[in-house]
């Protein structure tokens, strides 16, 4: 298995306050990668880091073989690192269309080429038929879809995925789970996700890395990190196991 | 030139600084807490300065002595602007707000040349043309007296702000809007609380600046531009900033009109804001915003 | 919705277009005038207010000092003009740079440093005013005494001196706001359009979406301020006089804005309608006033501080998307 991205050591301080303590993890190209911890623990603030939102205190980050820590967050994009936000932020006088096709610009010259490859995206992403609504009118579950499409047509290799289950139902969850296993197997994305939502975890993941207080307390398959007794105690609680 | 005509300029800039001071902390008291830019500062302060001259003339008092009324109705103009006007446009976005204090400060300095032209105005008291002599120093008695007024009115301020509970819930709310919501305070009654005291800062600030300098109506752009300009160096959210601002300001404006054309003076104030806004944009007393 | 008002013009607008386009070509055969330099005066604004637009409407950067730009262009094609002969096509050639540098410090100093909102609004108006104080001591230029452009009576009209009747420059500042329009038409729907209109949503998103924002609200500053000048040297050579007061003075960049604004910012027809209502319903009072035989100095001002009030408090996007709703000029696409 190639490392797509390598973790080595990352901490972040804020003040006072480790938010991430020497997190090192490995994302092995086209898995679906799992973080999960309780709020707080550290999810975001690493995932801003590897981003390129923030910049780390220590360690380093490397993705396809080259170094990205330190890299503002447009350059990472580019690079092939594409995000989604934990409270959606698609641009909300646009239109659908326009949204994905800012995306789609990133390595397209020409406006046509890229609103042809945003309808693809939309339609895999089924929000084809709502393209032309403003972004602003949709409801949460097309957004976060909105989102992912928009961060899909930059081309990534690897999308960052910030609790995108967050506020949908069950139905939708499904939903969201089965284009995400979808874009995986058919294009070989790698999906690195944070998530509380167990459901969709336990469906997408095949490696999971559990946070507590900024430090990785267990990594592994998804079956044998939910009973490892840390993570039991520090997040899950017994009733899930 | 003699050492002597430095001091003296400055010493004198020192206290129209002290002026100027007051007017920016009414900004900084508004835009720290309302958070709305209040391109309509200056034209405010026009206004105080014509009640100031008006005043003066009908009922031959002392503007430090004016100076109580006209800031009490600076003071309901400035909360009845926030709670009726303002407002609703504090989660507009920024350029909106900027633009409708542009409106009223365009039909605030405009309506003031239609009723008292565009000739330049003062106010003559008696002591007008008086000084003092401390040592070397010979300062005019009017910016003796402004000044004072100016420091009293600050210290009136900040105990206020320091010491009373009224004066601590608008600090709150300028820490933490959605805490002090939380905690009950009437945001909306704050703002308009707070809008007016800066509205009674720039009214107080206004009536001694007549002992200083003429009003004309179209001042205003020039000291809203100042009182932003000071309150940014001086630091946002800090009110000994504003007031220091204010000082460094005066002196600054004061020894280079001396040593340059006294017309290109306000170069330097706007050298000052860029070079703050490039390289410590919270001010040199600030604190850096969240 | 902004975005789209320009791009999607239904075909039920062409003809609407063409006859606004005809009535403006015919205009000066129909009007005396007075009128047609009230005409000049509105497409005048319409331009500027276009230029400006570019970056406010579509990059999200509020510029309050812009006056610099049309003040550059000014002294610089008026000097290049008055001593050493050269017209006022080349003049813009050096104009165009010269502004575009200007707006290049300023953009760079305020991106560089993180300086936006309204702390950029406050930068753009301390150059401003650092310019119109710098230019009023400047003898280079006549300092405050003011630059004046030979005037002599024209027999015939010279477009390349732009010495001529107004009918002449009628045209010109038609064809110029003509290609103001076109351009942001283009730009609009290009690469760089698409990526400004990102910036002005959400720039961290659009970071996010791999844009790199710093370069993108460079242009938008560099080319707003490139088209601007133009007004400035159309100005110079309109007028005859140039006064830093004037020039630079901080109520011309109020006036510039006032426009876009009341008509729509980020919409292509926005500034164009809003020169129009704007200068239109100035004059009216002017004539009105002057009818009455009333003078009041301010009272014009008072009135275009009126309108601005009730715009930004009633139609916070303009006149311009309402009307165009109303009129069906917009419509959703199937």
């Amino acid at each position: 298995m190639t490392a797509l991205l390598t973790v080595e050591a990352v901490s972040k301080r804020f003040r006072g306050l480790l938010a991430v303590d020497r997190v090192s993890f490995t994302v092995p190209q086209g898995a679906i990668f799992a973080i999960i911890g309780a709020n707080g623990a550290g999810k975001t603030t690493l995932f801003n880091i590897i981003a390129g939102a923030m910049t780390p205190n220590g360690g380093t980050i490397t993705f396809a073989g080259k170094p990205v820590d330190g890299l503002p967050p447009d350059a990472v994009c580019r690079r092939g690192i594409a995000r989604t936000f934990q409270i959606v932020r698609p641009f909300p006088a646009l239109s659908v269309e326009d949204n994905v096709t800012i995306g789609a610009l990133l390595h397209r010259r020409d406006v046509g080429a890229a609103r042809a490859h945003t309808h693809d995206l939309l339609r895999q992403l089924d929000l084809f038929d709502k393209r032309h609504r403003l972004a602003s009118t949709l409801t949460l579950p097309d957004r976060k879809r909105l989102e992912v499409a928009r961060a899909l047509a930059t081309g990534p290799q690897l999308l960052l995925l910030d609790e995108v289950m967050a506020g949908l139902r069950p139905t939708e969850t499904d939903r969201m789970v089965a284009i995400l296993r979808a874009l995986n197997r058919e294009t070989g994305l790698t999906i690195l996700l944070i998530e509380h939502v167990m459901r969709a975890v336990m469906a997408l993941a095949s490696r999971v890395l559990v946070l507590d207080h900024g430090v990785a307390i267990a990594e592994g398959a998804p079956e044998a990190v939910v009973r490892d007794p840390a993570v039991v105690q520090s997040y899950l609680g017994a009733e899930v196991v | 030139m003699p050492f002597d005509v430095y001091l003296n300029v400055a010493v004198g800039g020192v206290l129209t600084g002290l002026v100027y001071g007051l007017m920016a902390l009414g900004l900084s008291v508004i835009f720290g807490v309302v958070r709305v830019v209040n391109f309509a500062h200056g034209e405010m302060m026009t206004v105080a300065m014509y009640l100031a001259i008006v005043l003066f003339a009908w009922f031959h008092l002392d503007p430090l002595i004016l100076l109580v009324p006209i800031a009490a109705v600076l003071f309901v103009f400035g909360y009845a602007l926030q709670a009726s006007l303002i407002n609703p446009f504090i989660t507009r976005p920024e350029h909106s707000q900027f633009l409708l204090l542009v409106a009223l400060a365009i039909i605030i300095a405009n309506t003031l040349l239609i009723i008292f032209g565009p000739d330049a105005r003062a106010v003559q008291t008696a002591y007008a043309y008086d000084s003092f002599q401390i040592g070397p120093v010979i300062v005019d008695a009017a910016k003796v007296y402004a000044g004072a007024a100016a420091i009293i009115v600050t210290a009136a301020l900040f105990a206020f702000f320091r010491l009373t509970l009224l004066g601590k819930a608008i600090r709150a709310c300028a820490d933490n809007h959605t805490g002090a919501l939380v905690v009950g305070l009437d945001v909306r009654r704050l703002y308009a609380l707070t809008f007016g005291l800066g509205a009674a800062c720039v009214g107080a600030a206004g009536t001694m600046l007549v002992l200083i300098t003429d009003a004309t109506p179209m001042v205003g752009p020039g000291y809203t531009l100042l009182a932003f300009v000071i309150v940014i160096t001086g630091g946002l959210g800090s009110m000994p900033g504003a007031l220091f601002g204010g000082v460094l300001i005066g002196v600054t404006e004061a020894i280079a009109g001396l040593l340059f054309t006294p017309s290109a003076k306000s170069m330097f104030a706007f050298a000052i804001l860029v070079l703050v806004l490039l390289f410590r944009p919270q001010g040199i007393l600030g604190k850096r915003m969240a | 919705m902004i975005a789209r008002l320009g791009a999607d013009l239904s075909p039920r607008s062409a003809v609407p277009l063409v006859v606004l386009l005809a009535a403006f070509l015919l205009a000066p055969f129909f009007v005396n005038d007075y009128l047609l330099t009230v005409l000049i005066l509105i497409l005048y604004f319409a331009y500027a207010g276009q230029a400006w637009n570019i970056m406010m409407g579509f990059a999200g950067q509020l510029s309050l000092g812009h006056v610099i730009y049309v003040g550059l262009g000014a002294y610089v094609a008026a000097t290049l003009f008055t001593r050493y002969g050269v017209g006022p096509w080349i003049g813009l050639l050096a104009a165009i740079p010269v502004a575009a540098a200007c707006g290049a410090i300023i953009g760079y100093l305020a991106f560089r440093f993180g300086v936006a909102g309204v702390y950029f609004a406050i930068l753009t108006i301390a150059f401003a005013e650092f310019a119109r104080i710098g230019f009023d001591h400047l003898d280079f230029v006549n300092a405050s005494s003011g630059l004046f452009l030979p005037v002599k009576q024209y027999a015939h009209n010279d477009l390349w001196l732009l010495r001529g009747a107004p009918t002449m420059f009628y045209y010109v500042i038609l064809a110029a706001t003509v290609f103001a329009f076109v351009l942001c038409r283009l730009l609009l729907h290009s690469r760089i359009g698409y990526f400004w209109l990102a910036i002005r949503e959400d720039e961290q998103a659009a970071r996010a979406a791999g844009i790199d924002t710093f370069r993108y609200k460079m242009y938008a500053v560099m080319v707003s301020a490139a088209v601007t000048s133009f007004a400035g040297v159309f100005y110079a050579f309109f007028y005859n006089n140039l006064f830093p007061e004037q020039v630079f003075g901080i109520s011309r960049s109020i006036e510039i804005i006032l426009g876009p604004i009341i008509g729509g910012v980020g919409t292509l027809f926005g500034p164009i309608l809003g020169a129009f209502v704007l200068t239109g319903l100035a004059e009216t009072l002017n004539a009105l006033m002057g009818a009455f035989g009333i003078d009041l100095p301010g009272a014009k001002q008072v009135f275009y501080g009126v309108c601005l009030l009730l715009v930004v408090v009633a139609l916070p996007d303009g006149v311009w998307p309402p009307l165009a709703r109303r009129l069906g000029l917009i419509g959703e696409k199937k």
